[in-house]
């Protein structure tokens, strides 16, 4: 038997015969819909899937994308990143963080522009190598900037658990983990909000289980396909949910079912339940607080906690976008990037002025990157 | 058995030790008549209209598979001659060596400069050793500046014109792909290697057969995607590419895929990009696919007027989109 290839993970669901089949498909089944479907994306990663691959120029004038808010760079409000560059100015620090944070502006500077500063300010592969930063230098507070959904919690957990078994002192946490159910609900809360269909996350769904959908058709009416991140898995979701329209269904369906259950990774929701419970408030970039929809750590843990630890550094003001900056109503479905003023001119991917803007999962840096063709 | 010679302060210091790590080391494989002359600066006899380019190389880590930052020195640099038409002839090499530096690994680099470099026949001229306190410098920083005459001249990212064909010299990233797979281990099976070489033969070859040739550049940091993009924008043109049609190795688009990189945007130490008039297409392809390191020469688009300054990325399945330059810090000190 020949040796399994990383490529045979990839290709078939980038098959381009695939790709023109599905999209035939779905631009016949389309003609029956009764109204435009407005399909929300809940997370980055199929946004990104939606705009790289040009997925919506293969698809009828009556289904379109809202891009949600799944992307856990652009919903940090400014005042938390403003605490990663007060922790990271704590004298004998290291702070780590994953990635894009790194490029985030705060309200005054960014973690990028406090490193040049000198400061020990360092971006993670894997939020593992903490516990080797740790070890290596005892003598530091290591601080780790936890950033994410659902699919990156289990590993901050992880980082957790290694650090207790191995007794390891000098490690901190600033815990940012989001949960994807009511960040949906809020902005479905809005009456003139226009969704009516979701595609469910992937990988948050590997974790959480597909069980975390089911109140959503109840709840809102309207179908959800839990879909994989490659175009044919995107396609083959965007089909599931314009049958169910047209057959006046309202499910919970999972395409992603490689990889998706209805319960999930119980092993891993445990090991966050043991670690972390849900935060009573928490401020989102572009949406605004919506309670419980955050985690922070469980008291047992305080002696690790960044944020009460060092309590009397960080800033507690909320600091708002500039007024001009309409990422709450573009992830309400009420507006497209292109119908803000500031988009591509005041407000770019170097120089964000808002939450969507920010990563390359945001709905405004996916416009700017790829464009409308 | 390996010495356990180490660089020490002394080295850089202008006295004995300085004059033997010349003589024994940089002498020994730099060897000729230019050089050992040991004037103050170098004396040359040069007819025509030169190319002069200057480069410095910081890699991390310093011995990568596929190459290490003594043949990217000399790579780097005498391909920064290729890509203007310019036969390399004379280069400099200035060295900031840290305290402790191994003697061993400074000769092996010393040795795969000399290696490169017969490659186009270029010669190393002058140059200097400086040797800064441990911390001062990570091991070794090289510093290449050259000189070539131009062979073929009105090369220039300012001369696409609309019907001009895109010619990649071959598969795109393994740099940038390789240099991550050494930093971050990963435990991944598969010889990856860099595809850092020097390109001169190939620059040869195409103006050998009298190829027209309205740009030529080598992908290096920024990689394919820079290289289109500074293209489009300086010519004031649009460059429609074919993405299948762009070879990428399946190993490099592997770890695209693991990391979340894309292969576009990986750096090449080896490997350019052409633009020549649509009726050439075919006599360049077949003079660089009689080149070793261009024998997978390949056409990936054309040159056309649809949005001025753009490139744009045609999928199989009929869909396209544009391909942005790189953002961000994918990959600090890859060359």
């Amino acid at each position: 038997m020949s040796e399994l290839q990383l490529k045979d993970l990839y290709s078939g669901f980038r098959d381009p015969d695939t790709i023109k089949a599905l999209s035939l498909a779905i631009n016949d089944e389309a003609k029956k819909l009764k109204e435009p479907l407005k399909i929300m994306e809940v997370c980055g990663g199929h946004t990104h899937t939606i705009m790289k691959y040009g997925l919506k120029q293969l698809l009828p004038d009556n289904i379109d994308f809202i891009h949600g808010p799944g992307c856990p760079v652009c919903i940090m409000p400014k005042e938390r990143i403003d605490h990663a560059i007060a922790l990271a100015q704590i004298e004998n620090t290291v702070l780590l963080t994953l990635g894009d944070m790194i490029r985030v502006p705060g309200s005054k500077s960014s973690l990028a522009v406090e490193r040049a500063n000198r400061y020990d300010i360092r971006a993670l592969y894997s939020p593992l190598d903490a516990i080797k930063i740790a070890l290596e230098n005892p003598e530091k507070k290591v601080i780790f900037f936890a950033i994410g959904f659902e699919t990156t919690t289990p590993m901050t957990a992880a980082v957790l658990e290694q650090m207790e078994k191995r007794g390891i002192k000098n490690l901190y946490f600033h815990i940012n983990h989001v949960l994807v159910p009511p960040a949906v609900d809020a902005i479905m809360s809005d009456d003139r909000a226009k969704i009516n269909a979701f595609i469910g996350p992937a990988h948050v769904s590997v974790i959480t289980g597909a069980k975390i959908y089911l109140p959503l058709p109840k709840n809102y009416h309207t179908p959800v396909v839990v879909s994989g991140f490659e175009p044919v898995d995107v396609m083959q979701s965007i089909l599931m949910i314009v049958k169910q329209k047209n057959e006046n269904r309202c499910e919970m369906e999972i395409q992603y079912s490689r990889s998706v259950t209805l319960d999930g990774n119980t092993k891993a929701q445990e090991m966050i339940n043991k670690f972390m419970k849900p935060r009573e408030h928490f401020r989102w970039r572009g949406i605004g607080d919506i309670p419980l929809s955050a985690l922070e750590l469980r008291e047992e843990y305080a002696a690790y906690d960044a944020e009460k630890i060092f309590a009397d550094i960080l800033p507690t003001e909320p600091i708002d976008d500039h007024k001009l900056c309409i990422c709450g109503t573009i992830l309400k479905g009420l507006a497209k990037p292109n119908d803000c003023k500031v988009f591509g001119t005041a407000c770019t991917p170097n120089n964000p002025m808002g939450s969507c803007m920010v990563s390359s999962e945001g709905a405004c840096n996916a416009y700017y990157r790829y464009g409308e063709i | 058995m390996p010495s356990r010679k180490r660089i020490q302060l002394s080295h850089g210091g202008g006295g004995e030790e300085t004059n033997s790590l010349i003589h024994d080391l940089f002498y020994r494989y730099f060897d000729n008549d230019i050089l050992i002359a040991a004037e103050d600066a170098a004396v040359l006899e040069v007819k025509n209209k030169i190319a002069f380019t200057t480069d410095s190389f910081t890699v991390s880590p310093i011995f990568f598979n596929g190459g290490n930052i003594g043949k990217l020195a000399i790579a780097g640099t005498v391909n920064d001659l290729a890509m203007m038409g310019a036969k390399p002839l004379y280069l400099s090499s200035a060295f900031m060596i840290e305290e402790g530096f191994s003697f061993d690994d400074l000769e092996t680099i010393v040795k795969s400069m000399a290696d490169e470099l017969k490659i186009c026949g270029a010669k190393i001229v002058c140059g200097d050793t400086k040797v800064v306190p441990k911390g001062a410098v990570d091991q070794i920083f090289i510093n290449t500046s050259g000189i070539g005459e131009i062979e073929k001249e009105g090369i220039s990212a300012n001369n696409l014109h609309e019907g001009d064909v895109i010619i990649v010299s071959g598969d795109v990233g393994r740099h940038g792909a390789a240099i991550l797979m050494e930093r971050e281990g990963l435990g991944i099976s598969g010889d990856l290697q860099s595809d850092c070489a020097t390109l001169w033969p190939a620059v040869q070859a195409l103006i050998d057969s009298n190829v027209t040739i309205s740009a030529l550049r080598d992908a290096t940091r920024g990689g394919l995607s820079a290289v289109l993009n500074e293209w489009a924008e300086q010519s004031k043109v649009c460059l429609e590419i074919e993405e299948a049609s762009v070879p990428v190795d399946e190993a490099v688009q592997g770890i695209c895929e693991l990391f979340g990189f894309e292969a576009f945007d990986f750096a090449n130490e080896g490997t350019f990009i052409i633009a020549v008039p649509h009726h050439h297409t075919l006599l360049a392809v077949q003079a660089l696919q009689k080149v070793d390191v261009t024998s997978n020469a390949s056409i990936i688009g054309r040159v056309t007027m649809k949005k001025e300054g753009k490139v744009i990325l045609h999928s199989l399945y009929g869909s396209s989109r544009y391909l942005d330059l790189p953002k961000g810090e994918l990959l600090p000190r890859i060359c």
